[in-house]
């Protein structure tokens, strides 16, 4: 029973694919497996537009949308319908072909993502040899599409935006592929499928997910951070600034290219949250042995979810940094900390396993840690702020 | 010659033909953006996965970000508008001509020209490990120069205060 349940999408596909003839078969099959990616996560971005203005509503201490059906919960489709009956505004001296095209290639490398992301139990698009690899290197063509926003809308704003948006994600994309080198390290593969399984092995009742090593731990925390920059969430979202540069590099859009950004911009951070969820949190295996019996896509719905839900509450509390902060933090503190933890998992791979290994691996990630800080710091020279014109 | 290969062929081809006779340098980079997209599925398509993602990574991601913020950062915000043909076509033909027949006979050279074998594909595990074996020393010597050539940059950027009084 568990088995069936488990397994339910998979053999509903099969029984589909049975009533299929043979010569179409494997478009067919593609088809199949592509369908389902394309209507739950635009179907997941719309919950979790309601679910952030909801809980930054909490958090902030109002309301949030509570007028379009019961508890405001029609406002993702009230918004659906506005951004498809608004007017499409294009700039007179936009550079017509390209301000088209870039959304459009955003959406596609968005969706890309989700070819090597295993979501259960066989559940993969393709199992890539080097999975990790290809979204990576689908998650690189996003800034083309950024800049391609960014120029083609011949404003000055726009331009300042996707520079600003460039700058970051490249500089972001290095701790982010540096953080999850660890994982492939101890995986021997590049493979997501192959990741997952080695995560889905269980010691008593407790897993064996690459969160719960020293090195996994702080490469975890180190990924979430290049993650947000990465799909430029607050405190990271310096690409926007109602004050000072607008909405960045989509200021000229509006309508429904404008939700297609919105898209885009969701669909990249559920892919990230869900490889972050793939290397570290054991993609879509149980937490506990005891809970196996819960299928193994409830499990990885369940991650994104708690990610998602975490995303919206760093979004809601923590202020947003300055342009030069957001870059010396990467270069400064987490590039450095990135490459030491790979040392860390090295050296997590030559020892005996058990307690002594934990601890020495932990020890020598806390201390890099607190002497670079103390470093940082001291550099800063903290003071009381003056103010020039407010006193 | 199987659909994939033919569609990939035409986007290789347009894309370049397309980069070569725009007006506009960005239009340029973007439409050889497409050529480095083509020609990393080409690799694909052979089973070379790990020199397909690179390339889309390194060329997509890299290569076509820094030709086009360079060709930005050094032109008016118009854009200059390249004439389609030089005036040293002459010069540009022969070199072509001479680049192709080199090309030609060093493809009809080879002894299994026209005969397709299957090779079988070689997985990211053998890269990794015939890299870190058998050519350890070009691939710590390609690091020592991309290192140098970072210090290089750097210091190129470095704003000189010094100097300035």
């Amino acid at each position: 029973m568990t088995q069936t349940l488990d397994q339910v999408f998979v053999i509903f596909k099969h029984w589909l694919l049975g009533y299929v003839p043979a010569p179409v078969h494997g478009i067919a099959s593609a088809v199949l497996s592509i369908l389902p990616v394309m209507i739950v996560f635009p179907l997941l971005f719309a919950i979790t537009t309601l679910l952030e203005r909801k809980g930054l509503g909490r958090i902030q201490n109002r309301l949030g949308p509570n007028r379009t059906g019961p508890m405001g919960l029609w406002q993702p489709l009230a918004d659906g319908i506005k951004s498809l009956t608004k007017e499409d505004i294009v700039p007179f001296t936009a550079d017509h072909m390209v301000h088209f095209l870039a959304p459009v290639l955003l959406v596609v490398a968005a969706f890309l993502a989700y070819a090597v992301l295993p979501v259960g139990r066989n559940m993969v698009l393709v199992n890539l040899n080097a999975g990790v690899l290809f979204f990576f290197a689908v998650g690189s063509v996003v800034e083309l599409a950024v800049f391609m926003a960014g120029w083609s809308s011949r404003s000055k704003y726009s331009m300042l935006g996707a520079m600003r948006a460039i700058a970051q994600m490249i500089s972001y994309e290095v701790p982010l592929v540096l953080a999850s080198v660890v994982v492939i390290m101890q995986a021997g593969s590049l493979s997501t499928v192959d990741i997952v399984e080695r995560q889905a092995t269980y010691t008593g009742i407790f897993p064996h997910w690459y969160v719960f090593t020293p090195w996994g731990f702080l490469g975890f925390v180190l990924f979430m951070i290049a993650a947000t920059a990465e799909s430029n969430r607050s405190p990271f979202d310096l690409p926007e600034g109602e004050s000072e540069i607008i909405a960045g590099y989509y200021i000229e859009y509006s309508g429904f290219k404008f939700a297609l950004f919105f898209l885009g911009e969701y669909l990249g951070m559920f892919a990230t949250s869900g490889i972050a969820i793939t290397l570290f949190l054991g993609g879509w295996s149980a937490p506990l042995s005891v809970l196996t019996s819960i299928p193994s896509w409830a499990w990885f719905f369940l991650k994104l979810l708690t990610l998602i839900c975490i995303f919206i509450w760093v979004r809601g509390t923590l202020p947003r940094l300055r342009m030069d902060q957001l870059m010396n933090f990467a270069w400064e503190f987490i590039l450095p900390m990135a490459l030491f933890n790979m040392i860390v998992a090295g050296l997590w791979h030559f020892m005996h396993p058990g307690a002594v290994r934990w601890f020495v691996c932990a020890f020598l990630i806390l201390v890099p840690m607190v002497v670079l800080s103390a470093l940082l710091k001291r550099k800063k020279k903290l003071q009381l702020r003056t103010y020039s014109f407010a006193e | 010659m199987s659909i994939s290969f033919l569609i990939i062929a035409v986007l290789i081809v347009g894309g370049t033909a397309a980069a070569m006779s725009l007006r506009n340098p960005i239009h340029c980079v973007l439409t050889l953006s497409i050529t480095f997209a083509g020609i990393a599925a080409l690799f694909l398509q052979l089973g070379a996965e790990f020199v397909g993602l690179t390339q889309i990574m390194v060329y997509v991601g890299a290569v076509a970000i820094l030709a086009v913020f360079a060709i930005m950062m050094t032109q008016s915000r118009r854009g200059l508008m390249l004439g389609t043909f030089s005036r040293n076509a002459l010069v540009g033909l022969l070199t072509a001509v001479a680049v192709f027949s080199v090309l030609g006979w060093a493809v009809l050279s080879q002894p299994a020209a026209g005969v397709t074998r299957a090779v079988s594909p070689v997985s990211v595990q053998q890269i990794g490990s015939s890299l870190m074996h058998e050519y350890v020393l070009p691939l710590e010597l390609i690091g020592l120069l991309l290192t140098a050539a970072l210090i290089g940059a750097i210091v190129i950027a470095m704003d000189r205060k010094e100097d300035a009084e």
